[in-house]
């Protein structure tokens, strides 16, 4: 198996210091990624975008353009056929 | 795991073949049965399904033999004994999971109650043309064991010892019955549970993460587990790996399928058993197995009378075959005798082993009734000339 | 894999409950198959199962291959034959709760009479069929569920039969849980497989998913993505639907929705009470003098 370089794009890494009041959080295993583009589609606030990069496979994978809109609500981790992006919930403390 | 509730009925019993299987697959702990109506085999499972109530065994007559032959194999992962029953074109139908019993490992008997083919052939008249079917039929190379019995005694004695077989190799067993076994109503004793010997399964006592369902010790036999107990195993068809993983490459393959093999093959004399008769010194030994023993003991004895040396070999276990016994039997004799009720399978095997040592005489018969003992007297007398 | 481990800040969730050896999966891009174990794994979750006790069936085609991902007591048996290894598996061992999830070419074609049977005995299993409208393993051939007029392998000039309406189907034969979704629908599918999950006796969930490789293909229809998006726009849902009234034709809009949800004694039940009954009160009845001697005897 190749080996899984796995970025998980947290809100705060992507956009910087914008998005304190994110309630979700996107986690993506870009390397798992074939590219189908449900994750993007459907995402029902636009936090995704496809990137013009490829992975080892060849295929294009998401990447977080809006972290700050996501909701944790996990619809991409329904949709993805193949278990390479889920999203969560951030814990509401303070 | 699954306790084997007895309940047999003991004693002097007066059962043809049939309701003596049944019998005893109780006494063998069996607790599944799924079958289909099939002539001449269903009295077995309208034995089991009148008796299994009270012995605390499942009986379903599922939709088909297709469908019997692998509920069973489910029954069995779920950690029961289990078996089906059927004849000629029933037994047909369940050839793909005699492969899958085998690949899977999955200890399980299958009972052929055997009649006259091809096709839908003669349903109620005997035959023993399933022989090589049973050796042979499912597609890929494997190996079963498969008994002959030849008397409703032995219907029962004998399926005991096929569920025994089947525990300590994990393999199916099929139990070659015929029409006139099964139908012939005799005098059946049934010992009392604790006289009977049972093979447990060869459970497990690895714990999730340690055991793998088909990595095996030097007996070439893997440990058993059923699902449920947390060893979250995966069960396929596919040429697999130790762990149950698909592999699809040569190297697993000829691991797998000739782990097996061998491990059938490795224990032939623990696993054969056969009964001699006046072999030592014989210049003709008849070979039979089954109801055709019988008819030929006739025929034996009317030829020792005439002061021939006739031995007779009676194989139990028929598959796998006993081909060194075979092949040193034939260097001492002048012919062996194979009457058989189809037109020429087990000869085959005593053919090949035999090596051209002495002469082979196939006895045959198309089915539809036993032989006439005279054509098997005649055969004997001609060969021993 | 360390590197997941290092980077990833939380494991996806279905990850718990899949064979992470065995990931990647063999299904191709866009492939509705994952989508639904997706929601099989929050599923499970929410159900009233015991996952210690949970048996996944599958046959074959490539829906028979989420057993060999799901990390359960799972068997991949042989084509269309799940159904009655589950219903071996689930009599030998009630405790277990065994799940069913196969594709429509092994379930209702070579496996239709287990199928129809199953149901009609009202048999203690959850059938999950994810139907592509084609059989794809082998290579996009015509399936009874293919609709009239679509290309196959094997209908180079569309199909000229009409397909099965499953849930119809299932109804009919007495199944006491129907549903039909689209992977587009998946919290409507997960709800479904818990409500299945949940029920005694035959339930049944049928999930119309792309085959992009073959079935999409094949028919010019696009992409896995141009097929989600047209399940989106051409999905009516109609819970209660009279199943009669739900069949399915190309590239006509898809009726889903729950469509019964009754209650009826299942197989195990039924048979648990009259067993319970011979046991219990007639156990001798039936037998006779001597053999009841034996018996006791034994005893
Ligand atoms: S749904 Fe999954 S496989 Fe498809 S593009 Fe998104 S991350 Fe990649
Ligand atoms: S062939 Fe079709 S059904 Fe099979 S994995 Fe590919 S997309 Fe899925």
């Amino acid at each position: 198996m190749a080996k899984e370089s796995a970025t998980s794009v947290s809100s705060e890494e992507k956009s910087a210091g914008a998005p304190k009041k994110a309630r979700g959080q996107v986690y993506i295993l870009q390397e798992r990624c074939k590219g189908c583009g449900y994750c993007v589609e459907f995402c029902p606030l636009g936090v995704l975008v496809m990137s013009s990069r490829f992975n080892a496979k060849g295929y294009h994978y998401p990447e977080v353009a809006h972290a700050e809109k996501c909701s944790g609500c996990d619809l991409c981790g329904m949709y993805c056929p193949d278990f390479s992006i889920h999203g969560a919930r951030r814990p509401t403390k303070e | 795991m699954a306790g084997y509730d007895s309940g047999s009925i003991v004693g002097a019993h007066y059962l043809d073949g049939d309701h003596a299987a049944s019998e005893g697959a109780i006494a063998a702990g069996c607790n599944f049965v799924a079958g289909y109506p099939i002539t001449p085999s269903t009295e077995v499972v309208e034995r089991l399904a009148w008796r299994f109530p009270i012995t605390g065994g499942t009986f379903i007559q599922m939709e088909d033999e297709i469908a019997s032959s692998i509920a069973i194999q489910g029954a069995v992962w779920g950690g029961a004994k289990a078996m089906t029953v059927s004849s000629g074109p029933g037994i047909s139908l369940m050839m793909e999971h005699i492969g899958l019993a085998a690949m899977t490992e999955v200890p399980c008997v299958f009972v052929n109650v055997q009649r006259g083919g091809p096709s839908t052939g003669l349903p109620t008249l005997p035959a023993q043309a399933d022989m090589m079917q049973a050796r042979w039929g499912s597609h890929g190379d494997y190996e079963v064991i498969a008994l002959a019995p030849s008397s409703p005694q032995e219907c029962f004695d004998l399926l005991i010892h096929a569920f025994n077989l089947s525990e300590q190799y994990r393999v199916p067993v099929l139990f070659m019955m015929d029409e006139s076994i099964g139908h012939m109503t005799e005098r059946v004793v049934i010992p009392p549970s604790k006289q009977i010997k049972l093979v447990p399964r060869r459970f497990t006592k690895l714990g999730p993460g340690e055991y793998l369902p088909y990595r095996a010790g030097d007996d070439l036999v893997p440990e058993m587990t059923q699902a449920g107990v947390g060893h979250k195993v995966h069960i396929t068809g596919l040429t697999h790996d130790e762990q149950g993983y698909p592999v699809m490459n040569a190297d697993c393959q000829h691991q797998l399928v000739t782990r097996l093999v061998d491990k059938i093959r490795n224990n032939v004399d623990k696993i054969a058993f056969y009964h001699e008769d006046e072999i030592e010194g014989a210049d003709v030994v008849v070979v039979t197995y089954g109801i055709t023993s019988r008819v030929s003991m006739r025929a034996i004895r009317a030829a020792r009378q005439e002061g021939l040396k006739v031995g007779h070999l009676r194989l139990v276990v028929v598959w796998p075959f006993i081909e060194e016994y075979i092949r040193s039997l034939a260097g001492k004799v002048k012919a062996l005798v194979v009457p058989e009720i189809n037109l020429g399978q087990m000869v085959l095997e005593v053919e090949r082993c035999a090596r051209g040592q002495c002469e082979v005489v196939l006895v045959s018969h198309a089915g539809g009734t036993v032989h006439n003992p005279q054509v098997i007297y005649d055969a004997i007398m001609e060969a021993g000339r | 894999m360390t590197d997941v481990a290092e980077t990833c800040v939380q494991e996806n969730p279905v990850e718990r409950y899949l064979r992470m050896d065995r990931i990647p999966h063999i299904w191709c891009p866009g492939c509705g198959i994952g989508t639904t174990v997706n929601c099989f794994a929050r599923a499970i979750e929410q159900a009233d199962v015991d996952l210690e006790k949970l048996a996944i069936v599958s046959g074959i085609g490539c829906t028979g291959r989420v057993a060999g991902y799901l990390n359960f007591d799972s068997f991949h048996t042989t084509h269309g034959r799940a159904i009655p290894f589950a219903t071996g598996l689930k009599l030998a061992n009630p405790d277990l709760k065994v799940v069913v999830y196969s594709g429509d070419g092994d379930l209702v074609a070579i496996g239709g009479n287990h199928f129809i049977h199953a149901a009609r005995r009202n048999a203690d299993l959850t059938v999950i069929c994810v139907n592509n409208f084609n059989y794809a393993m082998t290579g996009g051939q015509a399936a009874p569920t293919t609709p009239l007029d679509a290309m196959g392998t094997t209908a180079p000039y569309g199909v000229c039969e009409r397909p099965f309406n499953l849930p119809f189907l299932a109804k009919s034969c007495g199944a006491v849980y129907v549903a039909r979704w689209t992977t587009y629908h998946v919290r409507q599918i997960t709800k479904a497989m818990v409500e299945a999950m949940n029920k005694d006796g035959f339930s049944f969930v049928e999930i119309i998913s792309p085959c992009p490789t073959l079935y999409e293909r094949r028919n010019r229809l696009g992409s896995g993505l141009d097929r989600m998006k047209w399940f989106k726009e051409n999905s009516v849902i109609k819970n209660g639907s009279d199943t009669r009234n739900i069949d399915i034709a190309y590239q006509q809009p898809i009726i889903c929705g729950k469509f019964v949800d009754i209650d009826r004694p299942s197989l195990l039940e039924v048979t648990e009470a009259k067993i319970g009954d011979i046991r219990g009160k007639q156990r001798w009845a039936d037998v006779s003098r001597r053999q009841k001697k034996s018996i006791e005897q034994t005893e």
